[in-house]
């Protein structure tokens, strides 16, 4: 009589798709998930529905509908915010880019001193916006800031005091805080670019200046998608600086979108439209990086023909 | 065409360290001697009262506030970041985790201004309203995504077989991520910290809106409210100003390269 085994039955361990087998190791990921979900995820889905009530930061939050939202929308205010977001936005890449891609190409050159000066040209990028901020106001004190020092009258101007000035002043610090941070991206970048594209120049006879304008502003294209979006998506929510040099003043003449939204919830304590604002900011952000993503295009293709 | 690019470079370092030079030496200059001499002048005659009334007014008290809030915040932040790296990249076969992957990378789009309203609501409900705690748990919150960002691509780079290997032996995930990843993702580690760090010291925006008493200052607020309680004492706000930077300055004469490493660390890749 032939008893008949069972098969041999092959157990096999269930093998992770990549990377071969590996135990449990999912519940890593869940402090970190938990943290964000309370703190960024959650907020982003309460400022959406706290935009439709109506809360005055102390007592209960009431459910009121569109009226926070056209109380946000009717305002005068939020129209001149809207512009002078802009405005700085506008100015401050204006301000930057050309300079730091200067700098940039400037410091990728491996020569000793270069390397030095980049230690100190990083430096604004260690302090705080309070601490820029309360230094510029000094030095920019029209009875005894750097006008005054240097004797030299046109220097002596009530620089935070007049508007205009208020907006020039307020782009050239943030030119001044943030120029280190994208040279250095563009430093990182022009330093990639293969040398035989410049010797090839070279031999046909083209000059430096040539070289920069067909050889590395083309390279750096991707760079300057990429830096310019930081930058303007930043600029959009600037708080910190605008806060501590102007206060969003005189008047009302640097009160970008986040001073707006700050004046709104925490000084006229009207936190619905508060959130509406901040929900236009949200949307806002997220159409320039869309917009900017497009203009820069892909980034599919090899940047390196010809090298 | 070189000699317009060099001395370009020295008007840009003028510009630079003018600010900075400036708001030294007028922080050694009596009140008195500041506003009759040369702006731009170092100080005639040198004098430490500046920072003596600085110290004073309860600087130590907001020095250690930042210090508690950036040790508090940063430390859980590069662990469970850590945590949460190793387990996206080991674990990116189980969907929910390449979801979270997702998610961290979408985050890096939220804005701390916009949504600091409702984070205001969350602290005053938990009870944590002008509290250290307030700062350090946003903050925690608002480095998990470029630090998953760049420690997954780090621990990526890991080749699988030393894992294999690692598995092999009968260690566990929890036994490799720290015998294995933790010591080959230690630069990436070093240049999370330092990132994380220098962002929540220098935080101004939480401390404005979550806390309110003086003695939960941190230093960025505090050397706001200095400014409006000494007035026109110019000396004794360049010296506030320098006492709060001297500490980043001695850390980046120390360790200058993993600085400047965390700063492009999320863009390098």
């Amino acid at each position: 009589m032939t008893t008949l085994a069972p098969p041999a039955v092959r157990v096999q361990e269930p093998t992770a798709a990549k990377g071969g087998r590996s135990g449990s190791v999912g519940w890593m990921a869940i402090p970190a998930l938990l943290m964000f979900f309370a703190f960024a995820v959650v907020p982003l889905v309460g400022v959406f529905v706290l935009s439709f009530t109506t809360w005055d930061s102390i007592g209960p939050i009431h459910p009121s509908g569109l009226t926070s939202w056209k109380a946000a929308l009717g305002d005068k205010e939020l129209l001149h915010s809207v512009y002078v977001t802009f405005l700085i936005m506008g100015l401050s890449w204006l301000a930057q880019t050309p300079l730091s891609i200067l700098i940039g190409v400037f410091l990728a050159a491996r020569k000793r001193y270069r390397g030095i000066l980049a230690v100190l040209y990083f430096i604004p990028l260690l302090l705080s916006s309070a601490a820029i901020s309360i230094t510029y106001k000094a030095l920019l004190d029209p009875n005894f800031g750097i006008g005054a020092g240097l004797s030299l009258d046109f220097l002596n101007q009530d620089w935070l005091g007049n508007s205009t000035l208020a907006v020039s002043v307020l782009v050239f610090v943030v030119s001044w805080q943030y120029i280190p941070f994208h040279s250095l991206i563009y430093q990182g970048a022009v330093r990639q670019i293969p040398t035989s594209m410049y010797e090839a120049a070279e031999i046909d006879g083209a000059g430096r200046w040539r070289a920069f304008w067909s050889i590395t502003l083309p390279q750096i294209r991707y760079t300057i998608v990429t830096s310019s979006t930081l930058m303007v998506v930043g600029s959009l929510t600037f708080f910190d600086l605008i806060f501590v040099l102007t206060g969003g003043g005189p008047g009302n003449s640097t009160r970008a979108l986040a001073l707006e939204m700050y004046q709104t919830g925490f000084m006229a304590n009207q936190m619905g439209p508060a959130s509406a604002i901040a929900v236009i900011l949200v949307l806002v952000g997220l159409l320039l990086a869309q917009l900017l993503r497009r203009l820069g295009g892909k980034g599919d293709e090899s940047q390196l023909e010809g090298a | 065409m070189n000699w317009i690019g060099g001395s370009f470079g020295w008007i840009w370092l003028i510009i630079v360290m003018l600010p900075i030079y400036w708001i030294v030496i007028t922080s050694f200059k009596t009140q008195s001697n500041y506003f009759v001499t040369n702006t731009f002048a170092p100080a005639s005659d040198p004098t430490l009262a500046n920072y003596k009334l600085v110290l004073e007014n309860d600087f130590v008290q907001y020095f250690w506030n930042s210090i508690v809030v950036s040790v508090g915040a940063v430390v859980p932040a590069v662990l469970i970041s850590f945590m949460a790296a190793y387990a996206v990249v080991r674990g990116s076969h189980k969907r929910w985790l390449r979801w979270t992957n997702s998610l961290f990378l979408l985050g890096l789009a939220i804005p701390l201004q916009a949504v600091i309203i409702p984070v205001f609501l969350i602290i005053i409900r938990l009870k944590l309203y002008d509290t250290l705690l307030a700062i350090i748990l946003p903050s925690i919150a608002f480095a998990i995504p470029l630090s998953v960002l760049v420690l997954s691509n780090f621990i990526r780079d890991v080749p699988k077989e030393l894992f294999e290997s690692m598995r092999m032996d009968g260690a566990s995930e929890w036994g490799t991520l720290w015998r294995l990843a933790f010591p080959l993702t230690r630069p990436a580690l070093v240049t999370v910290t330092i990132y994380n760090a220098l962002g929540i010291w220098n935080g101004f925006l939480l401390p404005l809106i979550l806390t309110q008493s003086p003695d939960k200052r941190t230093m960025p607020l505090a050397l706001w409210t200095f400014q409006g309680q000494f007035g026109i004492n110019t000396p004794a706000i360049a010296a506030s100003v320098t006492l709060t930077t001297v500490p980043i300055l001695v850390m980046y004469a120390i360790g200058r390269r993993q600085l400047l490493g965390g700063l492009t660390a999320g863009f390098g890749k």
